[in-house]
């Protein structure tokens, strides 16, 4: 698949993205660009269809129609070749989905070893590092199961940098933990987004979304109500919807 | 070895109680011969029973039709029959059917009464094997295997690193207690005159006058066979233990 895309353009970009579930459609025209480095949150109710969104952007689910283009790749494209896409796009779930039989090292080096076939003591190395910067020097032999949730969320976002993606997409990734651990995950992602990596959000964080946010952008429904910078969002939002859904969790 | 001997000797002498294959050789190398044959269908059944099982179980998760339906009537068939009937059915139906072969001077059936209790009980015991795998595969939440789907894993390597490790430990216990019955159901092979140790040990009995006593020593041997089934299961599950998983 030759692309001709050059890191000026978007790094993802959808345009007009919908998607249906039978006869209920979820995304009724979503277009959104994202530029490299660039840190996006997507944020709305329940149901407004923003997982539905992140699960499109990497192919977990196909779309009705429309286009979404990573590095240029188009997403929907039937020839689409997964592997690539999934090289460029890490993704991190609200249930951390760690591979419960294999120790935190081993959940670490198992893709970049089955999938990409590199070799074992680079991947570890590699791995020991990304397990220190995710502030869990120590826990390499522990299994998920007696990790903490605020733990394996992190072990989980350091699986997906194992396979160097130059996308990190992350689903609802705090809803799911005691609100102590909230924090430490937080922070390992903002620190991310502080090394220039590009993100893409759906959080009910607002405060996280305010301060680490380049971009936010408001779902309801199916649709993008509005959009704009944090300071403007959250501040000064426009449309009504956008407003009572602030007021209701700020 | 000779007290062993003496002592069941005695014990007939004094009591009655006549436990021949402890005292008389030609007895016991029937007994042990019958017991080496046991153990020659337990351990070939389980071990081709498994390989159907695994093999059939990522057919019927396949998304063709043309796999799966294969798989699923075999399981209605080799579950809904008796395994005796299964195994007349082979020894006696298809075997001949088969053409006869020469072998040393002598016209003799393709496959022996061994050979096909073999294929009958792994058939038989394989079709509940495809159903316990299955089991285990289905366990295996949906939301893992997306995570290893976003890490680029394709079906085959998602399923033998993550699924396959993930469902054999749901579903060991089931599997224990298929094995267990399938070697009790060796016994069967007796109907087509394999020489296993139901065999022998009638033998035994008819020759030697004491059913009770052999049938003593035939409770024993498959309770303590079991035993060392069930222990090596056990052993197994302990060491696929992982650590702080509960589901």
């Amino acid at each position: 698949m030759a692309t001709s895309w050059t890191p000026d353009q978007p790094i993802v970009q959808c345009v007009d993205v919908r998607k249906s579930f039978g006869a209920l459609e979820v995304l009724k025209g979503i277009s959104l660009s994202v530029r490299k480095g660039e840190v996006i949150c997507i944020i709305g109710p329940s149901g407004s269809g923003k997982s539905t969104l992140i699960r499109c952007i990497n192919a977990l689910q196909p779309i009705t129609s429309g286009s979404i283009q990573i590095e240029g790749i188009e997403v929907s494209d039937p020839r689409l070749d997964k592997l690539a896409l999934r090289r460029k796009v890490g993704m991190v779930f609200q249930q951390y989905n760690l591979f419960p039989h294999k120790t935190a090292l081993q959940n670490v080096m198992m893709a970049p070893i089955h999938v990409l076939g590199q070799k074992r003591a680079e991947v570890e190395a590699r791995a020991r590092a990304l397990l220190a910067k995710v502030r869990l020097a120590g826990k390499e032999d522990t299994y998920p199961g007696e990790l903490s949730g605020g733990q394996q969320q992190r072990v989980a976002i350091a699986r997906s940098l194992a396979m160097r993606p130059d996308i990190m997409l992350f689903d609802e990734v705090t809803a799911a933990l005691d609100p102590e651990t909230v924090k430490e995950v937080l922070v390992t992602i903002r620190e991310l987004a502080e090394d220039g990596m590009t993100c893409i959000l759906v959080t009910h964080e607002m405060n996280f979304a305010r301060e680490v946010a380049d971009h936010v952008y408001f779902t309801d429904r199916g649709v993008i109500v509005e959009h704009g910078p944090p300071e403007t969002l959250f501040t000064a939002a426009k449309d009504e919807r956008t407003q009572r859904f602030l007021s209701q969790v700020l | 070895m000779q007290a062993i001997g003496d002592w069941f000797q005695r014990l007939y002498e004094t009591t009655g109680l006549n436990f021949s294959v402890f005292y008389d050789a030609y007895d016991w190398g029937r007994y042990f011969s019958g017991l080496k044959m046991t153990l020659l269908l337990s351990v070939t059944t389980i071990l081709l029973s498994l390989i159907i099982g695994a093999f059939g179980a990522l057919m019927q998760g396949s998304p063709s039709m043309l796999l799966r339906l294969p798989v699923n009537a075999f399981v209605v068939v080799f579950r809904n029959t008796p395994p005796l009937v299964q195994l007349f059915f082979f020894y006696f139906g298809l075997g001949t059917m088969l053409p006869a072969v020469e072998a040393a001077g002598m016209r003799v059936p393709l496959l022996s009464n061994v050979q096909w209790a073999i294929i009958s009980l792994s058939l038989f015991a394989g079709a509940f094997n495809v159903e316990i795998f299955r089991s285990g595969i289905e366990a295996v939440p949906r939301t893992t295997l997306e995570a290893a789907e976003a890490l680029g894993y394709t079906r085959l390597k998602a399923y033998i690193h993550i699924v396959l490790p993930l469902a054999i430990r749901v579903c060991l216990p089931a599997l224990n207690n298929n094995l267990v019955n399938l070697l009790k159901t060796t016994t069967l092979a007796y109907a087509i005159a394999v020489p296993e140790t139901l065999y022998a040990v009638k033998q035994i009995w008819s020759e030697s006058q004491n059913v009770f006593e052999m049938m003593v020593v035939l409770l024993a041997t498959y309770g303590i066979l079991v035993g060392i089934l069930v222990w090596l299961m056990h052993r197994w599950e302990r060491a696929m233990h992982i650590p702080g998983y509960a589901r």
